[in-house]
């Protein structure tokens, strides 16, 4: 008689693991930071290894402190994701603390006080942009102009971003005042808000073909990185179509009723942080719904949230608020769009 | 012919070849056969042999009891050496009676007198499949003959074997196609079903161009359909929605929708039961895997043991770790292999250790809905796990839980790694073994409350009997006192006690 150890079906091991999705993801970003980089220099790369090494102190602390095992949940790969798409959301000449603030609140109070992995109520790297720009406003508006809008200013090099994030300090002829206020959505605002048409906006060098110079170059590198995912089903199309198609239908009318007040479909779609919040953020699974039906609605509801606050808000770009007021809505949502269970509803 | 789609399922590599390539093979009969009584859905069979008796081929040693039963006859003859309780693979913990028979060379056969289906009453040919013993020999095990009373429109005969590595219905299909056909022609007089499909996988390509030509080398009247090959189309919910588009009501049965599935090989079972009066005694196994030397599909009487038919196979190689009753995704894995083969087990299966071993850990889930996306009974996994690990059964039920199918699918596509299908199995035998303590608590209030007010009833009525006696005979009684006295010596009425 020969004896085996015995074990519960399925006897296959399963095909991915959390590390190999988050992996995945952190991989269809990096056609996304490229462009980023190539306009708007090498601090993305600054910024990505500083959030990525307070994420991963923060993660560590947070382990030890809940007595949980460091290795499986350090290696994931949750953290560096988290602390990447913080990054991308934070001006590349930001200083240092301000990813040192963003990740202790996207990993200490939005994860680990929820519970870590898989429990958080909020999407944590959404939470450290919020913490951050309620709190440090300007810091979060110092955008450089992308390359290539003014000819006597060249992007600093890396030497000069990593003192300029360390320490403050500009490299000539750059001043921290010209930086303020430069991205294409506040310019729509602001100039908007003085009366200007959009025609007149436009015009403005800051501007390409759709949304913002070199801003919609990066959007449409994160799409790409986006359709990977989609074409790997490491996503739900459910949410960047609901959240891509809503801000079409319903700007298209608006734009169509007057065009001069109103930007084109377009422009909203390749402004901010639209693309990349459609494919990478509102995508999150934990943060958001499980069912088909509420992932839909989840995609349309932050994209009505990110208008709303474009439109009436005080914050120039809404995508992270929209997807935390979201978040807040997924239990329930995820209740009341419980699929119906095969056989269902089909008693003779 | 349109064939529609399922929800959710995987494509997983077929691994059939392993075993096909040496055609159907008949395993020799070992010197002994542990023939359980148990080997169908419901209750076991009750011996109808006692050690010391001689036995023929054929012969039946076990008696169906009730309706939900089957009988059990002999495959060799022999003579029984005990009835004796033994472990039942399918059930860990579990026991049932076996037979046990020394097996002979005699020719001593017990064969039932052939009938002609075409002539023979629906009625009869129904008994006749009963007295053979036939029961599902897809893995379910319900016998066939309880399921052949209601009347069908349609008939599927199941040959999607959609596991992987399974390769018995294969392997069956190219040699005995035209005894599936047959008994797919009788089945279909049996429930009156005016149409036949012969579903098989569109990777089965010689199981299909056997099963065409045997369809159209006796007169036709089936529909040989290939079905895509898609874990898990062999699920009679998944394979009736593939073939018609309509799903069976949740909680219902194929019949409900005027269908009846029948696996392969147990039309041809029923075939052989009812054309040759031969009782359900053998069944096709796939014996495969890594593990095994040759594997392949052997013909093996019924009580057969693990370890006798893996020998068959060429014995084990140094890659076996784990043994498997079926396939890899349902399977049962054995702690040994002195198992009896059943109706039910269509597959020995041996892994090795890389194929079948999980190396990441258990992880939390990340609501990342893979689960649902692959639950072929179109649940949330993720949800009902989370019921059941916040201990809300009824959540649960409420949320499908005895509509998952145990198939498999939603481990399988877990990063996180989180046994899922386990915790369904668990949960729905926990509530089963509930329900049935809380029936049998009711049973005994109502026994309780019957017995209260039959007493009570019972001391009304004592009341009743008692004052109508007092008011309709009180001159009666004093006539009666009166006439006592009289005779009674005087003295007499007081206490006679000290």
């Amino acid at each position: 008689m020969k004896t085996f150890a015995v074990a519960s079906a399925p006897h296959l091991p399963a095909r991915r693991s959390v590390r190999s999705v988050m992996g995945l993801v952190l991989a269809a970003l990096v056609p996304g930071v490229l462009a980023h980089a190539w306009f708007f220099g090498p601090g993305i790369a600054i910024q990505i290894a500083l959030a990525t090494a307070f994420a991963l102190g923060f993660e560590a602390a947070m382990l030890r402190l809940r007595g949980k095992p460091l290795r499986p949940f350090l290696t994931d790969l949750s953290a560096p994701l988290t602390a990447v798409l913080f990054a991308l959301s934070v001006p590349p000449l930001a200083p240092w603390w301000v990813s040192a603030i963003g990740m202790a609140s996207a990993i200490v109070l939005a994860k680990h006080l929820y519970g870590g992995l898989g429990q958080n109520l909020f999407n944590p790297a959404m939470v450290g942009v919020a913490v951050v720009l309620l709190c440090f406003p300007r810091e979060f508006t110092q955008w450089l102009p992308p390359t290539g809008l003014q000819e006597d200013a060249v992007i600093p090099g890396l030497a000069a971003s990593l003192r300029a994030v360390l320490t403050g300090e500009l490299p000539a002829p750059w001043r921290w005042d010209m930086l303020a206020q430069a991205t294409p959505l506040d310019t729509v605002r602001t100039l908007g808000q003085q009366g200007a048409t959009l025609a007149e906006i436009r015009g403005n060098p800051l501007f390409g073909d759709f949304g913002g110079r070199g801003w919609e170059w990066v959007a449409n590198f994160f799409a790409l990185g986006g359709v990977f995912l989609l074409w790997k089903k490491l996503i739900p199309w459910q949410v960047p179509v609901a959240m891509l198609g809503t801000v079409v239908v319903v700007t298209l009318p608006f734009w169509l009723s007057d065009p001069d007040l109103h930007p084109f479909p377009l422009q909203h779609v390749f402004s901010g942080a639209l693309v990349l919040g459609a494919f990478f953020i509102a995508t999150d699974p934990v943060s958001g719904c499980t069912t088909p039906r509420g992932r839909l609605l989840f995609g349309v509801g932050v994209a009505l949230l990110t208008l709303a606050i474009r439109r009436w808000g005080a914050f120039p770009d809404g995508v992270a608020f929209a997807v935390l007021l979201m978040n807040c809505a997924a239990p329930w949502l995820d209740r009341y769009s419980r699929p119906r269970i095969l056989g269902e509803g089909r008693e003779p | 012919m349109t064939r529609y789609s399922f929800h959710g399922g995987l494509a997983l590599a077929g691994h059939k070849a392993e075993s096909t390539g040496r055609g159907l093979q008949a395993c020799p009969m070992p010197p002994l056969l542990h023939v359980p009584l148990l080997q169908h859905a419901g209750t076991p069979a009750r011996a109808c042999v006692a050690a010391g008796d001689a036995v023929a081929a054929g012969q039946r040693i076990g008696i169906a009891q009730g309706e939900l039963s089957a009988d059990v006859h002999a495959p060799c003859a022999g003579r029984v050496r005990a009835v004796e309780r033994r472990a039942l693979a399918r059930f860990p913990g579990l026991d049932a009676e076996h037979v046990v028979i020394e097996t002979s060379a005699a020719l001593s056969l017990h064969a039932l007198p052939a009938m002609d289906w075409q002539a023979s009453d629906p009625a009869a040919l129904r008994e006749r499949i009963r007295d053979a013993g036939v029961v599902g020999l897809g893995g379910a095990g319900f016998p066939t003959a309880g399921k052949l009373s209601v009347a069908r429109a349609l008939l599927v005969l199941n040959g999607a074997e959609c596991e992987p590595w399974i390769a018995c219905d294969d392997a069956l299909l190219r040699e005995h196609a035209d005894d599936v056909v047959n008994g797919g022609r009788l089945l279909a007089r049996v429930v009156g079903a005016g149409r036949v499909l012969l579903a098989i996988e569109d990777k089965m390509p010689e199981a299909l161009a056997a099963a065409r030509a045997a369809v159209a080398g006796s007169g036709g009247g089936i529909e040989v359909v290939a079905v895509p090959t898609r874990y898990p189309a062999g699920g009679e919910r998944q394979l009736i929605q593939v073939l018609t588009g309509r799903e069976v009501p949740r909680g219902g049965l194929p019949r409900d929708i005027g269908v009846i599935v029948q696996n392969v090989a147990t039309a041809r079972a029923a075939w052989r039961a009812v054309a040759v009066g031969e009782a359900l005694a053998t069944r096709v196994v796939t014996v495969t895997g890594r593990g095994v030397a040759r594997p392949g599909n052997f013909v093996v009487p019924l009580g057969t043991s693990v370890a006798h038919l893996v020998q068959q196979a060429g014995g084990y190689t140094e890659h076996a770790a784990r043994l498997l009753l079926g396939g890899p995704m349902m399977g049962q894995a054995l702690p040994h292999d002195e198992f009896a083969i059943g109706k039910q087990d269509n597959c020995v299966l041996v892994l090795s250790a890389d194929e079948c071993t999980d190396r990441e850990p258990e992880m939390p889930c990340i609501r990342c809905g893979d689960c649902a996306s692959a639950c072929p009974a179109q649940l949330l996994p993720q949800q009902l796990l989370w019921h059941l690990r916040a201990d809300e059964p009824a959540r649960a039920q409420d949320q499908g839980l005895f509509d998952c199918i145990e198939c498999g699918c939603c481990d399988l596509v877990c990063p996180s790694h989180i046994p899922l299908t386990q915790p369904f199995r668990q949960a729905k035998v926990e509530i089963g073994l509930r329900a049935a303590e809380t029936r049998r608590a009711l049973a005994a209030r109502d026994r309780h409350e019957q017995r209260q007010q039959r007493l009570q009833r019972e001391s009304v009525e004592r009341a009743e009997r008692q004052q109508a006696r007092q008011a309709g005979g009180a001159e009666a009684a004093a006539s009666a006192l009166e006439r006592a006295r009289a005779t009674r010596p005087p003295g007499h009425d007081t206490d006679p006690s000290p």
